[in-house]
């Protein structure tokens, strides 16, 4: 332990004179009043208590989950649609270890996020102290960086730091690990304006030549196709994407994440590739001669079978983090750079548009034969008509938020996003239990704008008791439950994979959500006959505060298209009825 | 394929942590890892060997260490002429009448000999891992009683070599 951990009792009297001498807590509030933090989700707890006081005395603007969990899925949530970092802050031990999925997730998906965990104090650090966890090396792997604080004098440096980190470059989680000690020991606020890093520089403006062979590559192709990630949203690329394949007539396909980079309803648009993915797009990037994939990290879901994948393309890969360039797929022109930047670089050569008029004939002509399709009967509500109304009903101006599974992908295949940052979704994860909280932190980045929560009856129990923070505040994001009793794509996967063999997937009870929102005093509907839903929808789309539906769905029905397990992209099963 | 890489690194808590959890995470298969101060006490030098199934392997381990932020600088120096040493104790079964024999033994090698006692004395050689492994081999049949070794510690020469192949798409 540093001997310049001193305790309150030596805090100076004179402190009002701009020496600034502060406690640990204060600091960190301050620091994050520097970076113009203005929203906290967290929960207390006995080692962050000290912070805790000085936010009560503060009075910054907090919220208080139910749990971790729904702390930082909520942080999450609204650092995917404000592009600002999320902040949240936990106790030590059950209260850090309650936030690992969170972490993991803002991990693969590239979220800026600031994670704030208290610490027992730095003397009894090691010995197993009560609420005593080794968070630092829990979650060294899941984030871009974390740190112990030992020092109080380190706090501005490592603030700083840490916001940093978190929000250039692929941005991720940076977690600080907070003693109690240190927070109350007194220290000197002085806020650095710049970081010194010599480890950390990323590389934003992409290599000229780099860029230049990009543009031959174009001018040579006959068939190419533009993959574009969340690494356009992130890098704030939208305009700089829609404006250079619109100008070089490529056809854009998106992954999940990247959802919303390209307009969902542009005559370009191929659709999301994937697993679940549109035929059209998926046969784009089988059949491409050239796949240029900006700010995508080449997943295996968007993949399929490497062995595979886009076998005739050369490939370019525009990627701000260089070890995802040649990570899973050998690339033949790799860049280096931030997406807006590559983009902004490849209109500024201003090259003459290439007539693919006979590529995009044959592309036309597989969105035409193989649409989403699905059988509507009439007696039940069909998952994809109900996606499909709340994109109508929303007129696609929303801010969606889902979990994992079948609801998921029929709210990527159906809501056809077209602007960015309305999409969040646990797409590398793939965690349960995300939307509801997410959409809770969505609705604080956009106050004004519809959230609506599409999320599973399994995904809602796992985090449902945040339903206190829309009561407390009246908060009126939209739970849209696709109530199909049973954890729908593990169904599905044993369904097709396991034959038939429904081991622990489906839920022969469930709770009565009505009675579940009553006890929260949300409101409430329950619809099961497809004629009711839309009306039912309309009207609780007009209430003021929160609203809960309980859609029941057609139980067994399957999320097509799909590349089974193992197969290509040329290998779409049910991509006709 | 065997690879030295010599990395500098901060020198703060958990950093060795941080590595060697990256390896493994990444099924790297590590051979050794050396860590030691640098002349500049705020920095560590680390030498890695790995042995790697490819270049592109070996193009993913340099980029993920590249990509922490507690790390200056990576450099793969296995086709560079470097200078690579590892230290060895050798504790090794000797009596009155085997000493000697050992001592000429271990004379071309210039291992010294640091410790006798009445059963056994105990070597200490530095050099390359062919020269170690050498001089191990020779000493066995006396009867090998303990043996530590430290990995390799590398630098690079400070002559140049004269081509540079560069197997891997390091980008920066």
């Amino acid at each position: 332990m540093g001997t310049s951990v001193r305790t309150q009792a030596e805090k100076p009297a004179n402190e009002e004179q701009q020496t600034q001498k502060l406690n640990g807590s204060q600091i960190v509030l301050r620091a994050l009043a520097e970076e113009n933090v203005d929203i906290i989700f967290g929960y207390p707890g006995g080692a962050i208590l000290p912070t805790y006081d000085e936010i009560y005395k503060m009075g910054i603007h907090h919220i208080l989950a139910r749990h971790e969990q729904g702390a930082i899925h909520a942080a999450e949530g609204y650092a995917r649609v404000s592009g600002k970092p999320g902040v949240c802050v936990v106790t030590s031990g059950p209260g850090a270890t309650n936030v690992v999925t969170g972490i993991a997730d803002a991990m693969i998906d590239s979220l800026p996020m600031i994670v704030i965990t208290g610490q027992v104090a730095t003397n009894v650090i090691g010995t197993d102290a009560f609420q005593e966890a080794d968070v630092v090396g829990v979650t060294m792997p899941i984030t871009k960086h974390n740190i112990q604080l030992r020092d109080v004098n380190d706090i501005p440096r490592v603030m700083k730091e840490a916001f940093h980190i978190a929000t250039t470059g692929r941005p991720g989680p940076v977690l600080i690990d907070l003693p109690k000690d240190v927070s109350m020991a007194i220290g000197e606020f002085k806020y650095p304006k710049t970081v010194h890093m010599p480890g950390y520089q990323p590389t934003v403006q992409p290599n000229r030549l780099q860029i230049k062979k990009v543009a031959n590559a174009i001018e040579r192709a006959k068939k190419p196709v533009i993959l574009a990630g969340a690494g356009v949203l992130h890098a704030d690329g939208a305009d700089e994407l829609f404006e250079y394949a619109t100008k070089q007539q490529i056809p854009v396909t998106n992954t999940l994440l990247g959802l919303g980079s390209f307009p969902g309803n542009h005559p370009l648009f191929l659709g999301m590739a994937g697993m679940h993915g549109l035929y059209a797009a998926n046969m784009a990037l089988h059949e491409c001669d050239l796949l240029i994939n900006v700010g995508a990290r080449f997943d295996d879901r968007v993949t399929g079978s490497l062995s595979h994948f886009a076998p005739e393309a050369e490939v370019v890969h525009i990627d701000v983090d260089p070890a995802e360039i040649g990570k899973n797929v050998e690339t033949a022109i790799p860049v280096v750079g931030d997406a807006k930047e590559a983009l902004k670089n490849l209109l500024a050569l201003d090259k003459a548009p290439v007539p693919y008029d006979e590529w995009h004939q044959h592309l036309r002509h597989y969105s035409d034969e193989y649409p989403l399709w699905y059988n509507d009967d009439g007696k039940t509500i069909k998952p994809q008509a109900l996606l499909d109304m709340v994109y109508e009903e929303t007129k696609g101006e929303a801010v969606v938020t889902t979990d994992v599974g079948q609801h998921q992908m029929w709210a990527a295949q159906y809501y056809r996003f077209a602007n960015p940052h309305r999409w969040v979704t646990s797409g590398g994860l793939g965690t349960m239990g995300f939307g509801f909280p997410a959409a809770i932190g969505a609705q604080f980045a956009e106050p004004n704008r519809d959230v609506v929560a599409i999320i599973g009856d399994a995904g809602f129990q796992m985090t449902m008791q945040e339903m206190s923070i829309l009561q407390e505040l009246n908060l009126p994001v939209k739970i849209v439950i696709v109530n199909n009793a049973s954890l729908g794509m593990v169904r599905q996967w044993q369904e097709l994979f396991y034959e038939e063999r429904y081991s622990h997937s489906l839920f022969p009870i469930q709770p009565d959500f009505l009675k579940l929102a009553e006890a929260y005093n949300i409101k409430a509907y329950k619809i099961e006959d497809p004629s009711e839903a839309r009306t039912t929808f309309q009207k609780g789309l007009k209430e003021d505060g929160p609203v809960l539906f309980d859609f029941r769905v057609t139980a067994d029905e399957n999320c097509y298209p799909m590349i089974a397990p193992g197969k290509g992209h040329h290998e779409m099963e049910g991509i006709r009825p | 394929m065997k690879r030295t890489i010599s990395a500098t690194v901060n020198n703060s808590t958990g950093v060795l942590n941080r590595i060697t959890g990256l390896f493994s995470r990444r099924q790297f298969n590590i051979e050794s890892i050396t860590v030691g101060m640098t002349e500049n006490p705020e920095i560590s030098r680390m030498t890695f060997v790995v042995n790697v199934d490819s270049y592109r392997g070996l193009d993913q381990v340099i980029k993920q260490l590249n990509k922490q932020v507690d790390v200056l600088k990576v450099r793969d120096i296995s086709d560079e002429t470097i200078v690579a040493r590892e230290l060895v104790l050798i504790r090794v079964v000797a009596t009155p009448q085997t000493r000697g024999e050992i001592e000429t033994l271990a004379r071309p090698f210039r291992a010294s000999i640091i410790d006798v006692g009445r059963e056994s004395m105990t070597l200490q050689v530095t050099g390359d891992h062919q020269k170690v492994e050498a001089l191990i081999d020779l000493i066995k049949p006396y009867g090998l009683k303990e043996l530590a070794r430290t990995g390799t510690t590398a630098l690079k020469r400070s002559s140049k070599q004269q081509s540079q192949d560069l197997h891997y798409s390091f980008i920066q």
